[in-house]
C-alpha cells in the first residue's frame, strides 16, 4: 500500500501536481493577460502622451512583475515535478513531450524573462520606442510559453504525430507539425489565451474599481468627475480598457470552448459524457443546468432543471446529435484496453464544468452592465458596480481552475489517453515518506506565499491610492529607474 | 558529430551557462548583506543584478527540459532518484527569487532583514546542492538495471559530490565579489575587492583539488585533460589579476574558471550522464538515454534558430546595463520621502524615516513600481 509507486504515493503524488498546478495556473492566466493589458497602457501613452496613462502602466506592471517572479518560481516546481514524482511517464514519453517544453524555455521563457528586466530597470537607459518594445516583447514571451505547454498537455489528451519504437514499446515523435496542429491543441491554446484576457481584464477591473471606490470615499463626492480637472479620474481611463477586451474576451472563449467541447467528444468521449453525468446514450440529449446525485455509484440523476438538445449541440454542434453514455463507453474500453475502470470522476466532471460555464456567464454579465454604465456616463458613480467588480475578481479565477478540473481530471485514468495510466505512471524509485515532505513543503511554502502576496498587494494599492500628483509634474519625472 | 553528441555538448553548454551566469548572481546574493554598511549599499548591490538574474536562472530552466527532451531516461533517473534535494533545491530557488521582488517592498527594517536572510541562505544552498548534484553524476551512484535509483538521501551525500558543492559555492561567491568590484564604486567596489581578494586563495586551492579529483574520478587515464588544466590556470589568473586590481580582467577569469569547472565534470562523464556504481553496465549514456533521431532533429533545428538569438539579446541587456552603481543613488531623501506613514526609523540612518510632509505616493518612485 505505501511502497514506493504504491496506491498512497500515486494519490499523494496526484494532489501534489494538482495542487501545485492550480497555483501555478493562478498566475499564469494573469501574466498573459496582464502583460498584454501593460503593453495596450504603454501603447496609449506613447501615442497621446498623457502622463496618467504612465502612471497606470507603472502601477499595473508592478503587478505583472510580482506575478511573474511567483509565475516563475512555481514553474520551476511543475518542470521538476515531471522527473520527480512522475518518472515513468518522463522515461516513456519525454521523447515527445520534452521537445514542447524545451522549446518552451528556449524560445519563450528568454525571451520573457530577459525583456521584463530590459523593460522594468531601463526605463532612463532606453529610448522610449525600444522600451515599448521590451513590453511587448514580453507578451510575446508569455503568449508563446503558453502554446508549447499547451501543445504538450493536448498531446496527453489525443496523442498525434508519434509511433510506437518495437524495440522499446515507447511512442516516438515523427511528426511535430501533427502536435503543433494538433485540433485539441489548436482550440484549446485559443480557449487558454481568452480566458487568460479575461482573468487580466478582472484583475485590472477590479483593481481600478477598488481605487475608484477609495477615491470617491476619500473625497466624499460620487467621484464621477475630478472636482479639479474635470477629467474623469486615472483609474477609469484602465477600468474602461479592462472592459472593452473583458466582454469580447469572454465570449470568444464561450464559443470556442463549445468548439473545444465538440472536440473532446469525438477523442475523448468519455470526459464529455461525464461532465454531462449521462450514463445512457441519449439522441437528443439535454443539458441539466443542476441535478442531485448522478456520482459513480448512482447511475440515475435527478435532473432538477434541464434544456432540451442543449447538450447534443454542446456536444456535436447539431440538434438532434447522439452522445454515447459512460455505462456503453466503459464496456467499449474494456474490450479496447483489458480490464479496468475507465470513467473519470464524474462528481468533478460535472460541476466543473457548470462552475465553469455559470463563472464565465456571471462575469460576462458583469462585463456588459459596466459597458452600459460607461455609455451612460456612470459607472465611475456606481458604488454597487464598483463594489461587486471588486469580489468579482475571484469569478476568473474559479472559472480557470474549473476548467482545467474538467480537463485533466476528464482523461483520467489516463495520464495519456490511451497509451499509458495515471497509475503506470509514478516514479518507482520514490518513497511515501519523500512525497509527503514534498508535498507538505510546497503547500506551506505556496501558503506562505500566497499571504505575503496578498498582503504586499493591499498595502501597495493602498500606498498608491493616495492623492495625485500636483498638474505641474511632467512625464519626465515618473521615469526614474526602476530598483529593487 | 551525431546528434546525441550534440545534445550532449548543448546540454554541457546550458550547465556551463548557467553556472557563468547564475554563478555570480548567487555570489551577490550570498555577499549583498556582508558587503554592504547600510541600507542604500545593499541596495545598490542587489540591484546590479537585478535586470539580470531572472534571465540567467532560465538557463536552469532550458537545462532541465533539454535533458527531458533529449536524454529522458537521465531527466527521468536523476530528478527521481535527487527528490529530497532538489525539494531544497526548489525551496532555496523559491525564497530566493521572492526575496529579490519583496524585500525593497517595506521600509521596515525587520522585513528587510528578514528577506536579507533569506536571500543570502538561499543563493548559498542553491549552487552547493547543484554541485552536489553534478558531482554525483561523475562520481556514480547505485542505479540498477532499468536505470532506477536504488540509493537514499544520504547517498548523493559522498565525499567528492561535497567537495564539488563546497567548490562551486566558494567559486561562486569569488565570481560574485569580481562582478561585485566590476560594477560598483567608491566603498562597495573597495570592500567588494577586500572580499574577492579575501576569497581567491582558498577558491585557487579548491580548484586545484577539485580538478585532480575529477580527473581520478572520471578514471580516464593519466593523461591530463586540458579542461582541467585551464580551470586551474584560471582560478590562478583570477587570483593574480584580484590582487592586481584588474577588475575586467579578473572578471573574464573568474568567468573561465567556473566554465572549465563545469565543462571538467562533463568532458570526464562523456559518454556518460549517470555513472553507475551499482555495475558500470548499468550506467546511463548518451546512447542508452536518449530521445529518438527525429525528435533530436527537431530539437536541433530549433535550438540552431533560437540559442544564437537568446545569446543575442541576453548579450544586449549586459550592455544596456553595463554602468556601475553607486550606493549613493539609493540615499534618502528620494527613499523616504515616497514611504509617507509606512517608512519606520531604519535604525542605520540616524533621523530617516521621519514622513515627508508632502509624500506624493507616485511620481518619481525610486523603488520605481513599488
Amino acid at each position: 500500500m505505501t511502497g514506493p509507486g504504491g496506491p498512497m504515493t500515486l494519490d499523494l503524488a496526484r494532489w501534489q501536481f494538482a495542487l501545485t498546478s492550480i497555483n501555478h495556473f493562478f498566475f499564469v492566466p494573469v501574466t498573459i493577460g496582464l502583460a498584454f493589458l501593460t503593453a495596450l497602457l504603454q501603447t496609449t501613452w506613447h501615442r497621446r502622451k498623457n502622463p496618467e496613462y504612465l502612471r497606470l502602466t507603472r502601477f499595473f506592471g508592478t503587478l505583472l512583475v510580482i506575478n511573474v517572479a511567483i509565475g516563475v518560481v512555481t514553474g520551476l516546481v511543475q518542470e521538476f515535478e515531471f522527473g520527480m514524482n512522475w518518472s515513468a511517464y518522463s522515461r516513456l514519453v519525454g521523447d515527445i513531450f520534452g521537445a514542447p517544453l524545451a522549446m518552451e524555455g528556449l524560445a519563450a521563457f528568454f525571451l520573457e524573462s530577459t525583456f521584463l528586466g530590459l523593460w522594468l530597470f531601463g526605463w532612463d537607459k532606453l529610448s522610449r520606442r525600444v522600451h515599448l518594445l521590451c513590453i511587448w516583447l514580453v507578451a510575446l514571451g508569455a503568449v508563446l510559453s503558453a502554446a508549447f505547454i499547451m501543445a504538450a498537455n493536448s498531446w496527453m489528451q489525443h496523442p498525434v504525430g508519434y509511433a510506437i519504437n518495437h524495440k522499446t514499446g515507447k511512442p516516438q515523435l515523427n511528426n511535430i507539425w501533427a502536435v503543433l496542429t494538433n485540433p485539441v491543441f489548436l482550440w484549446g491554446y485559443t480557449h487558454v489565451l481568452l480566458a487568460s484576457l479575461v482573468t487580466g481584464a478582472a484583475v485590472m477591473l477590479a483593481v481600478s474599481a477598488w481605487q475608484l471606490r477609495q477615491q470617491a470615499r476619500a473625497r466624499g463626492t460620487d467621484g464621477a468627475q475630478d472636482a479639479a480637472s474635470g477629467q474623469p479620474p486615472m483609474f477609469a481611463r484602465s477600468a474602461q480598457l479592462s472592459l472593452v477586451v473583458l466582454v469580447p474576451a469572454i465570449i470568444l472563449a464561450m464559443f470556442v470552448g463549445s468548439e473545444l467541447g465538440v472536440i473532446e467528444a469525438r477523442y475523448q468521449p468519455m470526459k464529455i459524457a461525464a461532465a454531462e453525468a449521462q450514463w445512457t446514450t441519449c439522441q437528443p440529449c439535454s443539458f441539466s443546468l443542476i441535478q442531485i446525485g448522478g456520482g459513480n455509484n448512482d447511475h440515475t440523476p435527478t435532473q432538477i432543471l434541464a434544456i432540451p438538445h442543449l447538450l447534443s449541440l454542446l456536444a456535436t454542434n447539431s440538434w438532434n446529435g447522439k452522445v454515447i453514455g459512460l455505462s456503453p463507453l466503459q464496456s467499449q474500453y474494456q474490450k479496447q484496453f483489458g480490464p479496468g475502470y475507465y470513467v473519470p470522476n464524474v462528481f468533478i466532471q460535472y460541476w466543473s464544468m457548470r462552475l465553469m460555464a455559470y463563472s464565465a456567464g456571471l462575469m460576462f454579465l458583469l462585463g456588459l452592465w459596466g459597458l452600459w454604465l460607461i455609455r451612460r456616463k456612470k459607472m465611475t458613480g456606481s458604488r454597487w458596480f464598483l463594489g461587486i467588480a471588486v469580489w468579482a475578481v475571484i469569478l476568473p479565477f474559479v472559472m480557470n481552475t474549473a476548467g482545467w478540473l474538467l480537463t485533466e481530471s476528464g482523461r483520467q485514468p489516463w495520464i495519456v489517453q490511451g497509451i499509458m495510466l495515471t497509475k503506470n505512471a509514478v516514479s518507482p524509485s520514490v518513497g511515501l515518506a519523500s512525497v509527503i515532505t514534498s508535498l507538505t513543503v510546497f503547500v506551506a511554502a505556496y501558503l506562505t506565499l500566497a499571504i505575503v502576496d496578498l498582503m504586499l498587494m493591499i498595502r501597495y494599492a493602498r500606498k498608491e491610492a493616495g492623492p495625485e500628483p500636483a498638474p505641474g509634474d511632467g512625464a519626465d519625472d515618473l521615469v526614474t529607474a526602476v530598483r529593487y | 558529430m551525431t546528434l546525441v553528441e550534440f545534445w550532449f555538448l548543448v546540454i554541457a553548454l546550458l550547465w556551463t551557462g548557467f553556472f557563468v551566469l547564475e554563478g555570480f548572481d548567487f555570489g551577490v546574493g550570498m555577499l549583498h548583506a556582508v558587503v554592504a554598511r547600510d541600507e542604500a549599499g545593499r541596495r545598490a548591490a542587489v540591484n546590479t543584478i537585478g535586470p539580470l538574474w531572472d534571465g540567467n536562472e532560465v538557463w536552469l530552466v532550458v537545462a532541465g527540459a533539454a535533458m527531458f527532451a533529449a536524454f529522458p531516461d537521465w531527466y527521468a533517473t536523476m530528478f527521481s532518484g535527487f527528490y529530497l534535494a532538489l525539494v531544497i533545491l526548489l525551496l532555496a530557488l523559491i525564497v530566493r527569487g521572492i526575496s529579490f521582488e519583496y524585500r525593497g517592498k517595506s521600509a521596515s527594517a525587520r522585513w528587510r532583514h528578514t528577506w536579507d536572510v533569506l536571500m543570502t541562505a538561499g543563493s548559498l544552498v542553491a549552487p552547493l546542492l547543484i554541485g552536489v548534484a553534478l558531482g554525483d553524476l561523475l562520481h556514480g551512484l547505485p542505479i540498477d538495471k532499468a536505470g532506477e535509483y536504488t540509493g537514499n538521501f544520504v547517498t548523493l551525500l559522498q565525499p567528492y559530490a561535497l567537495y564539488t558543492g563546497v567548490t562551486l559555492v566558494v567559486l561562486c561567491l569569488l565570481h560574485g565579489a569580481t562582478f561585485l568590484a566590476l560594477k560598483t564604486t567608491g566603498e562597495l567596489r573597495e570592500r567588494s575587492g577586500r572580499i574577492a581578494r579575501g576569497v581567491a586563495p582558498p577558491a585557487a586551492l579548491l580548484v586545484v583539488g577539485f580538478a585532480i579529483w575529477t580527473h581520478v574520478t572520471g578514471g580516464k587515464g593519466v593523461l591530463p585533460n586540458p579542461v582541467e588544466v585551464l580551470a586551474i590556470l584560471a582560478v590562478l589568473a583570477a587570483a593574480w589579476l584580484i590582487s592586481a586590481h584588474r577588475e575586467g580582467w579578473a572578471f573574464a577569469a573568474t568567468t573561465l574558471a567556473m566554465a572549465t569547472c563545469i565543462l571538467s565534470i562533463f568532458t570526464e562523464l562523456y559518454p556518460r550522464v549517470m555513472v553507475s556504481s551499482t555495475n558500470p553496465a548499468y550506467s546511463l549514456t548518451i546512447n542508452n538515454a536518449a530521445s529518438g533521431s527525429y525528435a533530436l532533429k527537431v530539437m536541433t533545428v530549433v535550438v540552431i534558430i533560437f540559442f544564437p538569438l537568446v545569446l543575442l539579446y541576453q548579450a544586449w541587456t549586459y550592455y544596456v546595463f553595463r554602468q556601475r552603481l553607486s550606493p549613493g543613488d539609493f540615499r534618502p531623501p528620494a527613499l523616504l520621502t515616497r514611504q509617507g506613514p509606512l517608512a519606520k526609523p531604519d535604525g542605520r540612518t540616524p533621523g530617516a524615516g521621519k514622513p515627508s510632509p508632502a509624500g506624493p505616493a507616485s511620481a518619481a518612485d525610486p523603488e520605481g513600481l513599488g
